[in-house]
């Protein structure tokens, strides 16, 4: 028998669902028949972009380190240099913390950081996904707008928080 | 050396990915559910379709946690339910700007008021970045 303390945090949620899916099925079979029907759709609809996205995470991993970006953001074009690695940075936001911070005490600007943290909703592996949702004009119009927005943002922070 | 560091940004993609699928199984699920169960009409209770909307869109977005892909899914039906793209763009970009959830250990990192300052500029910037981006739109 699995003990729960086995079974990882990050599926609590799911096993919540399938419940709430029993409890559906028990009050009405057909509905939960229906539900599932429509969740494999969407499945089918995410699968190929899942692949894609798997290959392009590789490709970033294999060019981009944390220690790379440290030395690329203390050079000069700060910004700008913000702005990609932001974009091109990948992993979960809390994973960058630790470097975040050894950049802060570094002497890095705040502002940078708040560039860089900004852009990292800039994910070319996730473009193929808001395309297919939204469009391609969204989807290049948004991302402009946003990272001339991060660096706007960088400035309020940097001014804020001096 | 080569073929390490390739096995590396693999491991590290797949193991990514891996530790995104248990949620993104459950939104799924949910979103499934929430087709067949919640009428269409329920969204527009929310989603106002008032000026409030990419408000209340930047607030959902802030709230919600996880996958920024799982943001894009979310987004995608509401927008099939006929929610404004404002709103829609205001949860999407909140959602991937705006850490409530990850604050407390942004704090701890980065600094109470870098992080305070930088998620309550994002919060704001969400709506700002919808409105302009869909103004641009109804432009071309």
């Amino acid at each position: 028998m699995i003990k729960l303390k086995e079974v990882r945090k990050s599926w609590y949620f799911t096993i919540v669902v399938a419940i709430i899916y029993l409890i559906v099925w028990v009050i009405d079979s057909g509905k939960a028949l229906e539900s599932l029907q429509a969740t494999l759709n969407i499945f089918i609809k995410i699968l190929p972009i899942f692949v894609f996205v798997f290959l392009l995470l590789t490709f970033t991993n294999y060019f981009i380190t944390p220690k790379k970006l440290a030395g690329w953001l203390n050079k000069k074009h700060g910004w700008l240099i913000a702005i990609i690695t932001g974009i091109i940075s990948t992993g979960p936001i809390y994973m960058w913390y630790p470097m975040l911070q050894d950049l802060q005490k570094q002497g890095v600007r705040n502002g940078l950081i708040a560039t860089f943290l900004y852009n990292r909703a800039i994910k070319p592996a996730h473009l193929p996904l808001i395309i297919l949702y939204f469009g391609l004009a969204f989807t290049i119009v948004l991302t402009i707008v946003m990272a001339i927005l991060s660096v706007v943002q960088g400035w309020l922070v940097e001014k804020i928080v001096k | 050396m080569q073929n390490l560091k390739i096995k590396q940004a693999i491991f590290k993609a797949g193991k990514g990915m891996w530790n995104m699928v248990p949620m993104l199984i459950g939104i799924v699920f949910l979103i499934g559910l929430a087709n067949s169960l919640i009428p269409k009409s329920a969204y527009s209770k929310v989603f106002t379709g008032s000026i409030f909307d990419p408000l209340i869109g930047s607030i959902l977005g802030s709230i919600l946690a996880g996958s920024p892909i799982t943001s894009y899914i979310i987004g995608g039906e509401f927008l099939a339910q006929g929610v404004s793209l404002i709103a829609i763009t205001a949860f999407i970009v909140a959602w991937v700007t705006v850490g409530v959830i990850t604050l407390p250990a942004e704090i701890m990192m980065l600094g109470k008021r870098f992080s305070i300052a930088r998620n309550a500029i994002s919060f704001v910037f969400a709506i700002i970045v919808a409105i302009i981006t869909v103004g641009v739109l109804n432009l071309l």
